[in-house]
């Protein structure tokens, strides 16, 4: 997901009369809030899940944002900027959340561009045609909902009311994702070409946003006790093809898995895993596009440091002159 | 081409040629906040050009629409002022840009607010609250740049330097805009630089930025006579898939 195998820290600390009562805190639903008393464990884990989660929706401004120069009519070119300006939003709702918990923006930044904190595996494959921008907001937006909806009910209050605000707009962006493909799909040949070209290109990292089966993992196991994790990854991935397959149907594209069938028994989809060799290769860094993405983000940064200097020396230069004046 | 037609494909070309420079930043600004601000600053303009190239399409009478005013037309047939069209260089120059043409902007919008043509005023009633507040966060940004360190005044400056001789032509009147006059449709762009003055100078100095002493103003973009080289790379850009695929809807 955009927090992919978020390791907890929980599971070796030791559990005092404190960690039962927090505990028994979340069984009842409460909601843990900034101030007050939280394992070191817990804090930890959801740092690293907010702050991956903050960076995905940063970088995930850039495979859509190499579109935006070229959006073939005005109002596709006003929808897309508006869809990434809402993914900035969200990256910036994510980061105050994770400052409650006492990281800075800035020190999650320098997480991110010295290799240290990731981002979701999605966002380092390449958007080659239009058509792209039609599969990343249905598939991608689609499968990032499927995680966040039931992280409204996360016990970090904070984290929790952040879901509530993107979640708003995730299925607005989802709905004009499937559009674009439906738009593509009714158009030319060239175009369905180009659908379905994107649908066999993002279908397996699709997939692999929700992370490999975690149904052993005591992570996971932790993660879901504190309610920082809700549902298991296969669970999730399931549910995210349940409701692609009968789309792509509906759009005339086939999924790229001769497998997939309806399993009457199960009531779900049958379909083959992705390939986990791939996914494992990305996070080390051989994705087709990780070196462009953290180049880009690092260079916007570099090259805004003038800017975020001198923005902070006129601050301080008012102040003074405020002081001075009496 | 009628001189109304001609009046708002200037209007629109302003706002589609700016709307996309600015778009050219996505992912890319100095901080998460700007990175905000300027796909909103963009996606205002975008809206504003559906809308002027809209009424012109309309007023054309000739099966066109926005879009294709905007994806099938060569730069020689664009209208927009050349110093929308100067490359973004560095977020200095971008924001000096937004704060050059806001400044403009604003005046024109108010005053097209009592245009004699309704379409017109509408379109400037919802456009100047989206410039007046483009204006209050250039303004600032340049105030905050030319005052900040000795290296952002040094970008800012040159940026001043390098985009001075581009403002003239916001103010050069000819018989597009005396048809206009004429009309009670628009104001002689002659009559907004006083205002657009009092708006720039007030900032310059609270920036700590001198303007250049010479007056020489760059023309060619509002009349089409002459682009920059940039406005071509700009459309093969833009206008890709529309120039591929003819015909496609999208
Ligand atoms: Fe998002
Ligand atoms: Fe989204």
């Amino acid at each position: 997901m955009y927090a992919q195998m978020v390791k907890s820290e929980g599971s070796n600390e030791k559990h005092t009369e404190q960690d039962t009562a927090f505990q028994a805190r979340i069984d009842a639903g409460e909601k843990i809030e900034p101030k007050e008393w939280m394992p070191e464990g817990y804090r930890r884990t959801l740092i690293r899940q907010i702050g991956q989660h903050a960076h995905s929706e940063v970088v995930g401004q850039l495979p859509e944002g190499n579109w935006i120069t070229r959006a073939p009519t005005l109002e596709r070119k006003a929808n897309l900027l508006a869809k990434v300006q809402d993914e900035a939003g969200h990256g910036l709702y994510l980061y105050c959340a994770a400052e409650t918990l006492g990281v800075s923006r800035d020190e999650l930044y320098d997480m991110l561009h010295s290799g240290k904190m990731k981002y979701s595996s999605i966002f380092n494959y390449p958007t080659l045609t239009w058509a792209d921008m039609g599969a990343v907001g249905w598939l991608v937006d689609g499968a990032a909902i499927m995680n966040q909806v039931p992280l409204q009910r996360t016990s970090y209050g904070p984290y929790a009311r952040a879901m509530v605000r993107v979640c708003k707009e995730e299925s607005f962006h989802q709905r004009q994702g499937f559009h674009i493909m439906m738009t593509m799909c009714n158009g030319t040949d060239d175009q369905l070409r180009m659908a379905q070209d994107a649908l066999n290109r993002f279908w397996g990292p699709a997939l692999m946003m929700f992370g490999p089966s975690d149904e052993n993992s005591v992570h996971s196991a932790q993660n879901m006790a504190w309610k920082i994790k809700m549902n298991s990854n296969d669970e999730l991935r399931q549910k995210f093809v349940d409701e692609t397959v009968p789309q792509a149907e509906y759009l005339g594209l086939s999924v790229p898995d001769d497998t997939i069938t309806w399993n009457e028994e199960r009531g779900h989809y049958d379909f083959a895993e992705p390939d986990w060799n791939e996914f494992f290769e990305v996070l080390k860094g051989n994705g087709p596009c990780n070196t462009e993405r953290l180049e880009a983000r690092k260079n916007a940064w570099d090259e805004g440091a003038w800017v975020r200097d001198a923005m902070m020396a006129h601050a301080e230069k008012r102040a003074q002159r405020k002081k001075m004046a009496g | 081409m009628s001189a109304l037609f001609q009046f708002l494909l200037r209007q629109g070309d302003n706002t589609l040629v700016l709307g996309h420079r600015v778009s050219e930043w996505c992912g890319a600004a100095p901080a998460l906040e700007e990175d905000i601000a300027l796909a909103n600053t963009a996606l205002d303009l975008i809206g504003q050009t559906q809308m002027w190239l809209g009424y012109a399409a309309e007023i054309e009478e000739a099966g066109r629409t926005a879009d294709d005013l905007a994806f099938l037309r060569d730069a020689y047939d664009f209208r927009n002022l050349l110093l929308l069209e100067t490359p973004n260089r560095n977020f200095g120059h971008t924001l000096l840009r937004q704060f050059l043409f806001d400044a403009y902007q604003v005046p024109l919008l108010a005053s097209l607010e009592s245009s004699t043509d309704q379409r017109i005023a509408d379109i400037a009633t919802k456009a100047g609250k989206e410039a007046q507040y483009h204006l209050e966060r250039s303004q600032d940004t340049v105030i905050a740049l030319g005052d900040g360190t000795e290296q952002s005044h040094t970008i800012m400056q040159d940026a001043l330097n390098r985009l001075w001789s581009y403002t003239g032509e916001m103010f050069e009147s000819d018989i597009v805009d005396e048809a206009m006059t004429a009309n009670g449709i628009a104001p002689d762009p002659t009559s907004l630089r006083d205002v657009w003055n009092t708006t720039v100078d007030a900032a310059l100095k609270l920036a700590d930025l001198k303007a250049p002493e010479d007056n020489f103003a760059h023309k060619g973009g509002k009349n089409g006579r002459r682009h920059t080289e940039h406005l071509s790379h700009m459309l093969s850009t833009m206008q890709v898939l529309q120039r591929s695929y003819p015909g496609a809807s999208w």
